[in-house]
C-alpha cells in the first residue's frame, strides 16, 4: 500500500535555531517537513523587495492584496499550483527547495530573478535564484541548511509579468508551463526573463527566448520568435503528458501567452 | 519510529492519544477516533474525498501527519449538522441531488462549507474552482455546484433575516 | 459536406404524425396521491441523510474485534518467472502472522487456480510466473495496515523476466506465450461468429458504395471513488464464513465462493454494505477477495483488506480493448445494404470478462444498431496479452458501446461519403415502425420501435436545422462547430435467459415484502445499488403498486442472509427487473385485509404517543 509511509523518527522544533542543530545532529538524514508550527510565516513588502517567509501556505500568496496588485506573475502562480485544498498545507519553501522542475515556483523565481535566503550553523546566506537549482531535485544549499526566506525585487514600473500554464486537469503537474517577467520602454522591452516549467530536468531559463525579446520594438513577429526560441532551448521528456514536439510547441505557445498578458500588464492592463 | 503524544481539538472534543510520527491524519480519525465518516479515495492527494477542517482551512487529511495536527482545530463531516439540524450545504446536496453514492459527499461538504465563509455570494465559476480539488466519479459535478449555490443562497437569507 | 439549402425532408410525413404520440416527461401521469408519493412524484432520496452525515457504511468502516489486515505483494514485471519467494524476513516482523503464497492455496485444495464467467481460468496467486503488471504475487497478514504495509516490502521474490506481449496483433503471432499452463500453446482463445457471411459477401458485390474504417476503442478503468475491499470473518465453531464485500452482485458472489471454496452456500453470508460506486468494476471477483476470505479461513480471525487507488487502477478489470476493422455496404440509392466486421478482443491473461450473456464477445452483434440492412457478418477473436484481465464495464452492456460507436461512425462516413445530411441518411435507414417485430440479420428480434420519431424528436428539440445553419455560417467564417448525433439500440436490463446466463441459475431477481402489522413495511432485494438510489426508487415503485405510503417502506439490500435471490445490479437492469414482483397478486391480496382491521391499541388504556418523524433524518 504506496498510502502508507514507511516509519520515521519526528521531532517538532519551536525555533529555528533548535530546527538547525537538530539537522547537524541528524545530518543527511533529515527531510524538513512543514509542519503545525507558525514560522517563518509571512508576506509583506520590505524596502525593495517582496519577503516571502518560507513556510507561508500558497494560499497566502493566493489571498494577499499585495501580490495580487504588484506581483502579478507570482500571483498567477498561485492560482495554478496543484488544487485548492493543496494550496492550504502546501508552502512556498517546499516548492522552491523540493528543486522540481515540474513544480510552478522555480520557474516564477527564475522569471523574477528572486533571491533565497537560507540559514545554516555559519550563519546566514543568501542565494541568488540562477544558482539555486543545481540538479534533478538538487539546490544549492547543503545538508545543514534551511531555506528561510525568499525575495522578489519589487517589479520597476513599466514592468508586467504573467504565468501561463497547461495542465490535464486541475492538480496535475504541467505539460508545459512559462513564467514571464518584462519591462518596457515604450514598446521596447527593455528587460525580459522567462523560467519554463516541466520541459527540462533541471528548473529552467529560456534565456534564448529573453535574447528574442530585449532590446527589440514588439511585434507579433517578435513574440512568435521568442516563442520558437523557447521551444528550441527546453528540453523536455516524453511521457503520458505528451511527446518532445508536442511539449516543445506547448512550450512555444504558452510563452507567447505569457508574453502577451505580460506586455498587456506592463501597459497597464489586468 | 517515535510514538508521540497529540492533542487536538476534533469535532470541539479535545483528544489526546499516542501515535506513530507516521500516522495520517485520516487514519487517525477514522481508525482511533471511529469518525468514519472521512473517507479514503487515493493515495496522491487527488482525490479530496479525506477533506477535513484543520484550523478552518479545508485539507487532504491523507497527506497530513496526525503529529502535524497538534494543537489544531479539526472539524470533520460529523460536527456539520450541529444539533442535529442539517447545514444549509446539507440541505442543498439533499434537494438538488447533489450526490450518489455518498462516497465523496463528506470531503465535498467540508470544501464547500469552508468556501462560503471566503466567498458567501459566488459565480459558478468561483464554486466549480472552489471544488476543483474534490472529484466525483457519479454527478458530473453539475448537481453539486447547483447545491452549493442552494446553500449560498440560503446562508444569504438567514444572515440577512437576523 | 452536403449544404442544407438542397436538402429533402424525407419521412417528414410520417415522423412529424407519430412523434406526436410520443410521450413527453411533463405528459407523465401521476396516478398515486401525494401521501403515497408512488413513481412520478418528486421526493427526495431516503438514502441521503445518513451520506450526508457521514454516517454511511462502507467496507473499509466495518471495524470487528480481533480483525487483522492484509497487504499485497505485486508484481513489478508483466511476464516474469518466479524463482522463489522468500518471506522469512517478513514472518520475523512483529505483528506479522502469516505470508499466503500460490503454494499455500494450492496445499488448501487448489484455490490458487479460480475460474472465469467465461469458462476460462484466472490465477488467485502464481506459483510458476506472473501474467501482467501489479499481479498479486503472495499476501501478508498481520495486525495492522501500517505492519501489512511495511512487511510486503520485506517479502523479497526472485523474478526472471520474460518477454511481454501487449500489442494483441503481435499476441495472435504466438512469439510469446501468456498462458501455458493451457494445453494448446497459443494466446488466440476463441473465434466467434454471427450472421450470414455468404449473403453478406453476396451484398457486398453488389455494392454500389463501400466505406471502411479502422478502430480501435481504447482500454479503460471505471475509478470508482471507493476502492474495492473486503472484510472476511469465519467461525471455526460455526463453520460459517461472514463478508463484507465491495460486490454489485452478492448472491452470485456468494454462489461463485461456494463453488470456489468448497464451503456450502448456506453457511456463507455476503454483506455489500453501501458501496462507493460501482460502475462495473465492482462485479468481477478478485484474487484479493479470495486471498482475504482464505486467510480469514487460515488465521480463524477476521481479516481486512482494502486496495489503494494504484492497485485498483493497475490491477482491476478493465473494460473495451477492441480493435475493429468494419466496412459498410449502401445500393446505388444509398440504402444501407450490408457491415462486415472483424474484431480483435485484447482480453488481458484471462478471459474474465463480467459477462452474464450467452456470447463471447457479449451483445456486440448488436452492431447493425437501429438500421434495416440486407445482411451483415462480425467475427470477433479473443486473444490474451500480458495485461490484467477484464472487458466490460459502464456504459457498455456488455460489448454495447463497442458496437454502438462502430456502427455510428461508420453511418456517418457513409453518409459523409454519400454527401447526404447524417441526420437525414439516418432517418433514411432506419428499421422503419411497420417493419416491427424485426428480425436482424445478426439473429436479434427487436419487438418494437420508432426510430424515425425519436430522431425526429431530438432533433427538433434542439432545433438541428437552426443548428446546421449555425455551423455553415460559422464555417464560412473559419470558425469550427461540432453536431454529433448517435442512436442506440440495445438490450438492457440483462436479460431473458435465452440469451443471458451466470452459472446456469439464469437471470433472474426477486423481492420479498413484508407488511407488517401496523401497515408499515421492509422490502428487501436481490440487487445492489451503489449509488443508484434503489432505497427511494423502489419505495415509489412499491407506493405505487401497493398504495402504500414510500414513507413507509424500508427497502433493504445486500445481505445474502436476508435478501432474496438476484444477480445484482449492473448494465441498467435493477429497476425493470428487480421491483417487478412487487406488483403482484399474493401481496395485493393482503393489503385489504390489513386495510380493514388495523391493529389498535385498546380502548381505555392509555397508548404510546405518536411520534412525529423528525424533520432532519
Amino acid at each position: 500500500m504506496p498510502v502508507i509511509p514507511g516509519a520515521f523518527d519526528y521531532h517538532s522544533p519551536r525555533s529555528l535555531d533548535e530546527a538547525l542543530s537538530l539537522l547537524q545532529q541528524h545530518a543527511g538524514e533529515a527531510k524538513i517537513l512543514a509542519g503545525g508550527q507558525s514560522l517563518l510565516r509571512y508576506v509583506e513588502e520590505r524596502g525593495d523587495h517582496l519577503a516571502i517567509g518560507a513556510m507561508t501556505r500558497e494560499h497566502a500568496l493566493e489571498d494577499s492584496s499585495v501580490v495580487r496588485n504588484s506581483y502579478s506573475l507570482l500571483h498567477d502562480t498561485a492560482l495554478v499550483i496543484a488544487d485548492p485544498l493543496v494550496r492550504n498545507q502546501a508552502t512556498v519553501g517546499g516548492n522552491i527547495a523540493h528543486a522540481d522542475p515540474a513544480n510552478d515556483h522555480p520557474a516564477t523565481m527564475l522569471a523574477y530573478d528572486a533571491t533565497l535566503v537560507t540559514k545554516g550553523p555559519k550563519g546566514e546566506r543568501t542565494i541568488a535564484i540562477d544558482d539555486f537549482f543545481t540538479g534533478l531535485f538538487e539546490n544549492a544549499m547543503s545538508d545543514d541548511e534551511i531555506l528561510t526566506e525568499i525575495r522578489i525585487p519589487k517589479p520597476a514600473a513599466n514592468s508586467g509579468g504573467a504565468y501561463t500554464k497547461f495542465e490535464r486537469k486541475v492538480g496535475d503537474y504541467a505539460i508545459s508551463a512559462a513564467a514571464v517577467q518584462l519591462r518596457l520602454d515604450g514598446d521596447t522591452v527593455a528587460a525580459a526573463r522567462i523560467g519554463l516549467t516541466n520541459v527540462s530536468a533541471v528548473p529552467m531559463r529560456a534565456q534564448g527566448a529573453e535574447a528574442e525579446l530585449v532590446g527589440k520594438s514588439l511585434s507579433d513577429a517578435v513574440i512568435e520568435a521568442a516563442g520558437k526560441a523557447a521551444a528550441a532551448e527546453c528540453d523536455p521528456s516524453p511521457d503520458l503528458r505528451g511527446g518532445v514536439d508536442y511539449k516543445r510547441d506547448i512550450t512555444r505557445v504558452m510563452v507567447k501567452r505569457s508574453i502577451q498578458q505580460a506586455v498587456a500588464r506592463a501597459k497597464g492592463g489586468k | 519510529m517515535s510514538e508521540h503524544e497529540v492533542t487536538l481539538t476534533v469535532n470541539g472534543e479535545s483528544v489526546t492519544r499516542s501515535v506513530e510520527a507516521r500516522m495520517l491524519l485520516v487514519h487517525f480519525i477514522r481508525e482511533d477516533l471511529s469518525l468514519t465518516g472521512t473517507h479514503i479515495g487515493c493515495d496522491t492527494t487527488s482525490c479530496g474525498a479525506c477533506t477535513v477542517l484543520v484550523n478552518g482551512k479545508p485539507v487532504k487529511s491523507c497527506t497530513v501527519f496526525a503529529v502535524q495536527a497538534e494543537g489544531a482545530e479539526v472539524e470533520t463531516i460529523e460536527s456539520v449538522a450541529a444539533g442535529g439540524v442539517l447545514h444549509p450545504l446539507q440541505e442543498g446536496f439533499w434537494e438538488k441531488h447533489g450526490l450518489q453514492c455518498g462516497y465523496c459527499t463528506p470531503g465535498m461538504i467540508m470544501t464547500a462549507k469552508e468556501f462560503l465563509v471566503r466567498n458567501p455570494n459566488p459565480t459558478e465559476d468561483e464554486i466549480r474552482r472552489g471544488i476543483s480539488g474534490n472529484l466525483c466519479r457519479c454527478t458530473g459535478y453539475n448537481k453539486i455546484v447547483e447545491a452549493i449555490q442552494y446553500a449560498a443562497e440560503k446562508l444569504q437569507a438567514d444572515a440577512g433575516g437576523e | 459536406m452536403p449544404q442544407l439549402d438542397d436538402r429533402t425532408e424525407p419521412h417528414s410525413e410520417l415522423a412529424d404524425g407519430v412523434s406526436a404520440q410520443v410521450p413527453t416527461t411533463d405528459e407523465v401521469q401521476i396516478k398515486t396521491p401525494e401521501n403515497i408519493g408512488g413513481m412520478g412524484h418528486r421526493k427526495k432520496r431516503k438514502e441521503d441523510p445518513r451520506f450526508l452525515q457521514g454516517k454511511g457504511n462502507y467496507v473499509d468502516d466495518v471495524k470487528l474485534p480481533g480483525m487483522l489486515y492484509m497487504d499485497i505483494v505485486r508484481s513489478p514485471y508483466a511476464h516474469a518467472k518466479i524463482n522463489k519467494i522468500d518471506a522469512s524476513a517478513a514472518l520475523e516482523m512483529d505483528g506479522v502472522l502469516a505470508v499466503i503464497t500460490g503454494e499455500d492455496l494450492k496445499a488448501a485444495g487448489d484455490l490458487h487456480w479460480m475460474p472465469t464467467l467465461m469458462s476460462d481460468t484466472q490465477m488467485v496467486l502464481p506459483i510458476d510466473k506472473v501474467v501482467y503488471y501489479a499481479q498479486e504475487v503472495c499476501a501478508v497478514i498481520a495486525t495492522s495496515r501500517y505492519i501489512a504495509a511495511d512487511a510486503i516490502e520485506q517479502v523479497f521474490v526472485d523474478y526472471e523476466p520474460l518477454d511481454a506481449v501487449v500489442d494483441p496483433f503481435e499476441a495472435m503471432k504466438d512469439k510469446v506465450i501468456v498462458r501455458d499452463d493451457k494445453d494448446k500453446k497459443t494466446n488466440h482463445i476463441w473465434h466467434w461468429e454471427a450472421g450470414d457471411k455468404a449473403a453478406t459477401d453476396a451484398v457486398f458485390n453488389d455494392a454500389t458504395t463501400v466505406v471502411k474504417e479502422k478502430f480501435y476503442i481504447p482500454r479503460i478503468h471505471v475509478s470508482s471513488i471507493e476502492t474495492c475491499g473486503m472484510v472476511a470473518n469465519y467461525n471455526k465453531v460455526r463453520e460459517h464464513m461472514q463478508i463484507y464485500m465491495t460486490s454489485q452482485a452478492p448472491h452470485a458472489h456468494r454462489t461463485v465462493f461456494a463453488l470456489v471454496s468448497g464451503i456450502p452456500e448456506h453457511k456463507i453470508q455476503i454483506i455489500s454494505p453501501d458501496i462507493g460506486g460501482g460502475f462495473g468494476g465492482k462485479v468481477p471477483v478478485y484474487p484479493g477477495y479470495v486471498i482475504c476470505a482464505v486467510a480469514s479461513l487460515v488465521t480463524g480471525k477476521p481479516v481486512k483488506w482494502i486496495e489503494d487507488r494504484s492497485e485498483n487502477l493497475q490491477a482491476d478489470s478493465f473494460a473495451r480493448d477492441y480493435h475493429i476493422e468494419a466496412e459498410m455496404a449502401a445500393d446505388k440509392e444509398g440504402r444501407i445494404t450490408g457491415l462486415r466486421v472483424k474484431t480483435l478482443s485484447d482480453c488481458g491473461a484471462a478471459d474474465a470478462a463480467a459477462n452474464p450473456s450467452k456470447f463471447p464477445a457479449g451483445l456486440y452483434s448488436i452492431c447493425t444498431g437501429s438500421y434495416d440492412m440486407k445482411a451483415a457478418h462480425v467475427e470477433v477473436d479473443g486473444v490474451y496479452t500480458t495485461k490484467p484481465p477484464g472487458g466490460v464495464a459502464y456504459r457498455c452492456s456488455f460489448r454495447v458501446t463497442e458496437a454502438v460507436h462502430m456502427v455510428e461512425r461508420m453511418t456517418d462516413i457513409m453518409a459523409h461519403d454519400l454527401g447526404v445530411d447524417p441526420a437525414d441518411y439516418r432517418l433514411k435507414n432506419f428499421i422503419r415502425p411497420d417493419q416491427f417485430p424485426y428480425k436482424s440479420p445478426t439473429g436479434w428480434e427487436y419487438d418494437s420501435g420508432n426510430y424515425e420519431a425519436a430522431l425526429n424528436k431530438a432533433m427538433d428539440m434542439i432545433d438541428y436545422r437552426g443548428l446546421r445553419k449555425e455551423q455553415a455560417e460559422k464555417r464560412a467564417k473559419g470558425e469550427l462547430m461540432g453536431i454529433g448525433i448517435s442512436s442506440f439500440t440495445e438490450v438492457v436490463g440483462a436479460g431473458p435467459s435465452k440469451d443471458y446466463d451466470i452459472l446456469g441459475i439464469k437471470m433472474f431477481d426477486s423481492a420479498e415484502i413484508r407488511i407488517h402489522p401496523t401497515g408499515k413495511a421492509m422490502a428487501r432485494f436481490g440487487t445492489k445499488s451503489q449509488g443508484q438510489g434503489h432505497e427511494t426508487t423502489y419505495a415509489q415503485i412499491i407506493a405505487e403498486e401497493l398504495g402504500l405510503p414510500a414513507d413507509d417502506i424500508e427497502v433493504e439490500e445486500g445481505d445474502t442472509d436476508t435478501a432474496p435471490y438476484g444477480l445484482g445490479t449492473y448494465a441498467s437492469r435493477s429497476t425493470p427487473t428487480a421491483p417487478r414482483p412487487t406488483a403482484s397478486g399474493p401481496t395485493r391480496a393482503v393489503l385489504p385485509q390489513l386495510r380493514a382491521r388495523p391493529p389498535q391499541w385498546p380502548r381505555g388504556r392509555s397508548g404510546p404517543r405518536r411520534r412525529r418523524s423528525p424533520r432532519t433524518c
